[in-house]
């Protein structure tokens, strides 16, 4: 604690003194991740993505719903269109943008459902113990145990090809993680002196776990978002494959792929192109969410 | 034991209704019917047909119905395949699907294991980094898109490589390897992980101490206990490659399980949905449980309680 010496009032630290200042947990695991290159580089990646998802089609000369039968399937770098177009002379880049923007907002989307279910179960689960914990905890483990997509698939059927309800559906499907490690840190933390105190003075259940548990789930929780993200987006693919997702003109990565693959013999690049940036955007999220895991729980690498 | 296995099982039933209750109901809440098609039928005909499948009762009734049948094993008529049971449609394409899950399985984890163990035998080396960055790819590229850009490539461009149906064994290659990518790659993320815990054990410093070549200590020794952790994902696994076969056989034009489905599905063949939806959530059940006796019965620190 040599730090403590330093005269009130002085102004300058000499560099060494700032070194010898306490390190935050948090601090550790941002220099942790920093020099981590692949999750650094992927963070550019994904920053540059989301950005292009969001102003891209401002900019971009065509929208993703123009039709233009006189430039039908142009290979790209050739013409006005940089990526080509397809079969109904769409201008490639513009609906890249659009599907990007789709696919990324239905990840996010999702995951934020996904979040708020699994942490208020994860949370209370833990918390209460007991019975309580039982039942919820087996309630997960059955609904673990089946085999997802067909409920997804059933639910597309069931309410139409409904924008929202492609968000709630995956949702629903991705919070059981969540939940199962959410309650594992909820019932050590549970254990910890401040909880003890803050029963002391007198807080409810439902406050505690609100004020102090859920803030203290940061960590995993932040991990597991990153990963979950990814995850849901090839689940909207797969269903998009299926024709059961983003309905036209509108479009997300899956479905160009979908289409891309149909017309691979006559337009390879409607499905190379499309496939390249989906597993750049995936590969982005899953080496942030390692990097983030190895960075947060270094006992994992 | 025995106790454990029994309570499962009677957990395994409530779950099973659930199932059916919720797809059941699901199913019929979709807009349309089975029996809608670009020729309306006349009311009466209609009326007879539906009749004919009980779909002219209350919902309740036609549940309660339904399940009564299931319980028997009667998984009812298709509605769209006029002469076939729905037991009959699973007999026909279920061992299709099963073929292909089960191989695509069996590579992934032969695969998997091998690579797995020598990422780990040699960590931190440029092949550890190789492997580990091959098994990102592998996971992130989905079967759609790996699944066009075989067929592009060995079917179209080569002509090595039949593309579609099954009607050879040269027709299972490029289905199989697509199913099986992300199989090797989670493996052989699975074994690795397991394998450089195990390498770090007292138990193989002693072997070491003994002078095992490194060979045989991996293979006697280490392989045993690091593919542990592998029992527990097989429930995953299967679950992972039904989803991909939904893809691939479609994708494949292969006539198994997974295409019938979805397109049951959008045709609205109720009895079919629910009888693949039941199946495969038996299916996924019993593979969880035989995982978690399997796992206690290598492991006898984990206690079946």
């Amino acid at each position: 604690m040599t730090g403590a010496v330093l005269a009130p009032g002085s102004r300058k630290a000499p560099p060494l003194m700032e070194a010898a200042r306490g390190r935050s947990l948090w601090d550790d695991a941002r220099r942790r991740l920093v020099r981590n290159r692949f999750a650094v580089a992927s963070m550019f990646v994904l920053g540059f993505l989301v950005i292009a998802a969001i102003v891209g089609p401002y900019l971009a000369p065509y929208t993703y719903d123009h039709l233009d039968k006189t430039h039908v399937w142009v290979p790209p770098l050739t013409g006005d269109h940089l990526l080509g177009t397809d079969s109904l002379g769409r201008d490639l880049l513009a609906r890249l943008l659009a599907g990007l923007g789709v696919s990324l907002e239905i990840g996010v989307v999702a995951t934020v459902v996904s979040l708020v279910i699994g942490i208020s179960w994860g949370a209370a689960a833990g918390y209460f113990g007991g019975w309580l914990d039982e039942v919820m905890m087996r309630f997960v483990d059955i609904l673990y145990s089946l085999p997802f997509i067909f409920f997804v698939i059933l639910l597309m059927v069931t309410f139409g090809r409904n924008f929202i309800l492609m968000f709630v559906a995956i949702g629903f499907v991705q919070w059981l993680t969540m939940a199962r490690i959410v309650r594992g840190q909820t019932m050590s933390l549970k254990q910890r002196e401040f909880i003890e105190a803050a029963r002391a003075v007198g807080l409810s259940g439902g406050a505690i776990i609100g004020r102090h548990i859920v803030p203290n789930l940061l960590g995993p929780v932040v991990v597991y978002v990153t990963l979950t993200i990814p995850d849901v987006i090839l689940t909207e693919s797969v269903l998009s494959f299926l024709g059961m997702g983003v309905q036209e003109p509108l479009t997300s990565l899956g479905t160009l792929i979908s289409n891309g693959a149909t017309e691979m013999e006559l337009a390879p690049w409607l499905l190379i192109i499309p496939s390249i940036l989906m597993v750049v955007t995936l590969m982005a999220f899953n080496f942030i969410g390692d990097g983030l895991r190895d960075a947060i729980d270094p006992k994992e690498r | 034991m025995f106790r454990f296995l029994l309570r499962r099982l009677l957990v395994a039933i409530p779950t099973l209704l659930l199932v059916i209750t919720a797809s059941f109901f699901m199913m019929r809440a979709a807009p349309g019917g089975p029996f809608d098609s670009q020729r309306r039928l006349p009311p009466e005909v209609e009326r007879n047909v539906k009749a004919k499948y009980g779909l002219d009762k209350p919902l309740a009734i036609q549940y309660l119905n339904y399940l009564g049948g299931v319980m028997r094993g009667d998984l009812g008529p298709s509605l769209k395949y006029k002469d076939k049971s729905v037991t009959d449609i699973i007999k026909e394409d279920f061992p299709t699907s099963v073929r292909l899950g089960l191989s695509s399985l069996i590579i992934g984890v032969a695969f998997g294991v091998a690579l797995g163990s020598l990422a780990a035998m040699r960590q931190n080396t440029a092949l550890d980094y190789g492997l580990t960055t091959a098994a990102i790819f592998g996971i992130c590229i989905p079967t759609f898109v790996t699944a066009p850009l075989l067929i592009l490539l060995f079917g179209s461009t080569l002509g090595w490589l039949p593309t579609g149906g099954l009607s050879d064994a040269r027709s299972y290659i490029l289905p199989v390897l697509t199913l099986a990518l992300p199989q090797i790659a989670v493996v052989s993320r699975l074994t690795r992980a397991g394998m450089i815990e195990v390498l770090h054990s007292n138990y193989i410093r002693t072997a070491r101490a003994k002078g095992l070549s490194e060979g045989r200590i991996v293979m006697r020794h280490a392989l045993r206990a690091a593919i542990l952790p592998l029992v527990g994902y097989l429930g995953p696994a299967t679950a992972g490659i039904i989803t991909g076969s939904l893809v691939v056989e479609r994708i494949f034009g292969i006539p198994g399980l997974g295409k019938f489905f979805v397109s049951s599905a959008l045709q609205r063949d109720y009895t079919v949905v629910l009888g693949v939806v039941i199946l495969y959530a038996v299916l996924v059940i019993l593979l969880n449980l035989a995982a978690e006796v399997v796992q206690a019965l290598l492991d006898p620190r984990l206690r079946l309680s």
